[in-house]
């Protein structure tokens, strides 16, 4: 597992490829990637046990990922592809005809490391359930990990999930929501507030732990660190990571403007500004 | 007219009980599914046979679409459970992105489709499942007509690795067709061969279609049968070469005219072999309450409704 200094430096590039994918194809989610990069470097390359090099569909013996908010592909893409999944190059091919990286991550086009098509919000903890009850057939002891927004928690389908994942002790699911606070049409608070999450899936069965500080490495480590160990209790874990839109990139933070919507040439340079080139870009 | 008999009238979903119950025997890698519909579907059987691989998700069945597509990536080969209606239009989307488009080997098995769940009415009713599946890039579709060929329908998709829909529904219906059968995928099956028209049925209606055969047959018109269990992909040369030696045909099925069986021949006919065609099917209409029987009457879905449609192509041939 890399080092908190490793994961440290990889982060202002994932953050640049998001940058320059984006404002590539004048398309795409820098807010909310930007928001999981710290989130997503820490887990793929601090956390799970899983094999980039040789991928496999069915994850045998392998921790599992599902990005269940699937617009935020570009900051999945770029740890996907600097864990070795893919090359690197291919970030350039994002949102592009042809492109194994579309606009929404999906297996349709057979990109290694993806193992479901996301995008449509909602679906990706059910899927988790049962990719979680596959591995407890196959008596695997890994993990499965998901990653919702916050908003998406306006899905019904997410409580049809989590009301099961509790009562039918689904103990190997480690389930994020990166808590911005944002989404299209505002703040969640403004458009459908949700009350407390913690309440919630707390009344629904499942462990919860929070995390202010989404944005911190080390925060994000000791918290999944915290959760492997609840697994095999009984019990699904919860984690509400509140994070910033748009982090590392100071125009864009704080704000649901940078959902979907891509720099122009100026602003792409000062966001380069503020992250250096630390593996090289693509 | 080519003699059929049966011994006793099945219901189809008991066929795809009896085959998921098989299964479970057979292929340790089979899971089931079900929406709290254990007993409508007849899955009991396999519930408690193998209760590690049974997985009862409640009344929650956009949930248990997803957990069918994780279960696949594990190397499960997942058979969901509940009626026609909640198991396509309630989770399209569902499907759509976490099944279909994402390519994974899930079943999709669905009861009490059309107007003979009866009594229950028009909101349980669907006559609209298998154009929504249809439209669906990679997804089989599979209707067949009896009990043995749902018992063996349901075996054989295990072994084809992809998504695939199986409708089967509530009503006893004759069990006519081979204990013993062989089910091919997207094969039609050749049930009488005529000269003056076609009759393409598929499900329930391929019985009906046998009696309107007899009911011809006894006014001196040769109907060539044919049971399309599979909707797609269709066996398009079958099609075809029957529609070219009759000159013309009818199309019968428990669905709406728009998206079904008949609107997938017409569409093939149309580009390859023009010919005229009428279709047996619910038009532009939805059900309502009532016994099977009284519903089959009230919307023309009868062996008198296929032969009347028969004679009507008959006098549109040039």
């Amino acid at each position: 597992m890399a080092s908190v200094a490793e994961l440290e430096k990889m982060i202002p590039q994932v953050r640049r490829d998001i940058v320059r994918m984006v404002h590539a194809v004048n398309s795409g989610h820098p807010g909310g990637s930007l928001g999981c990069t710290e989130f997503l470097v820490t887990l793929y390359f601090g956390v799970m046990k899983h094999n980039a090099q040789k991928f496999s569909m069915d994850a045998v013996g392998e921790d599992i990922f599902f990005l269940s908010n699937g617009h935020i592909s570009p900051v999945f893409y770029s740890v996907l592809a600097h864990s070795g999944y893919f090359p690197v190059k291919e970030l350039a091919t994002f949102r592009k005809l042809n492109t194994r990286l579309q606009g929404h991550p999906t297996t349709h086009e057979h990109l290694p490391g993806v193992r479901i098509a996301s995008g449509s919000l909602g679906q990706g903890l059910s899927v988790a359930i049962g990719a979680a009850l596959a591995k407890k057939l196959n008596n695997d002891n890994s993990i499965v990990y998901t990653l919702h927004g916050d908003g998406e928690l306006q899905e019904g389908q997410i409580w049809e999930a989590a009301m099961y994942a509790a009562a039918k002790k689904v103990d190997n699911l480690i389930a994020t929501v990166d808590m911005n606070g944002q989404q299209i049409d505002g703040s969640t608070d403004q458009v459908l507030p949700m009350g407390s999450l913690r309440a919630k899936f707390e009344a629904f069965g499942w462990i919860v732990l929070d995390t202010e500080k989404g944005n911190d490495v080390i925060s994000i480590l000791s918290t999944l660190t915290k959760a492997k160990e609840l697994t095999g209790k009984g019990q699904p874990i919860m984690i509400l990571m509140k994070t910033e839109m748009g982090n590392g990139v100071d125009f864009m933070m704080g704000s649901h403007k940078w959902h979907g919507v891509a720099p122009n040439d100026e602003q792409l340079a000062q966001a380069l500004n503020q992250n250096a080139e630390t593996l090289g870009d693509y | 007219m080519k003699k059929y008999t049966f011994t006793e009238k099945k219901d189809t979903r008991s066929g795809f009980g009896a085959g998921l119950s098989e299964l479970g025997k057979s292929n340790p890698n089979v899971v089931a599914l079900c929406a709290d519909l254990t007993g409508s579907l007849k899955m009991d059987a396999f519930a408690k046979d193998h209760p590690d691989r049974f997985f009862q998700i409640g009344i929650a069945e956009a949930n248990m679409i997803g957990i069918a597509a994780g279960l696949t990536i594990g190397g499960k080969i997942p058979f969901t459970g509940t009626f026609a209606n909640f198991s396509t239009g309630r989770v399209y989307d569902q499907i759509r992105q976490s099944v279909a488009y994402s390519g994974k080997n899930v079943k999709i098995c669905a009861s009490h489709a059309g107007l003979t769940l009866g009594e229950d009415g028009a909101t349980h009713q669907i006559l609209e499942d298998l154009g929504l599946m249809k439209m669906l890039p990679g997804m089989v579709v599979i209707n067949p007509c009896d009990y043995n060929q749902t018992k063996a329908a349901t075996i054989a998709i295990a072994n084809y690795d992809g998504p695939v829909y199986l409708r089967f529904g509530r009503p006893t219906v004759p069990n006519f067709t081979a204990a013993d059968q062989k089910f091919e995928i997207g094969k039609a099956l050749m049930l009488n061969e005529g000269t003056d028209v076609t009759i393409f049925a598929t499900g329930h209606l391929v019985w009906k279609a046998i009696e309107a055969g007899e009911l011809l047959a006894a006014q001196g018109i040769n109907a060539e049968i044919i049971n399309i269990h599979t909707i797609k992909p269709l066996d398009n040369a079958a099609v075809i070469a029957s529609a070219k030696k009759t000159g013309c045909v009818v199309t019968a099925e428990e669905h709406q005219m728009n998206g079904g069986l008949g609107d997938s021949i017409a569409q093939l006919l149309s580009r390859e072999l023009p010919t005229p065609l009428e279709m047996v099917a619910v038009n532009d209409s939805f059900g309502e309450s009532g016994t099977p029987d009284q519903l089959m009457v009230k919307y023309g879905l009868e062996a008198i409704n296929i032969a009347e449609a028969v004679k009507k192509v008959i006098a549109r041939k040039g």
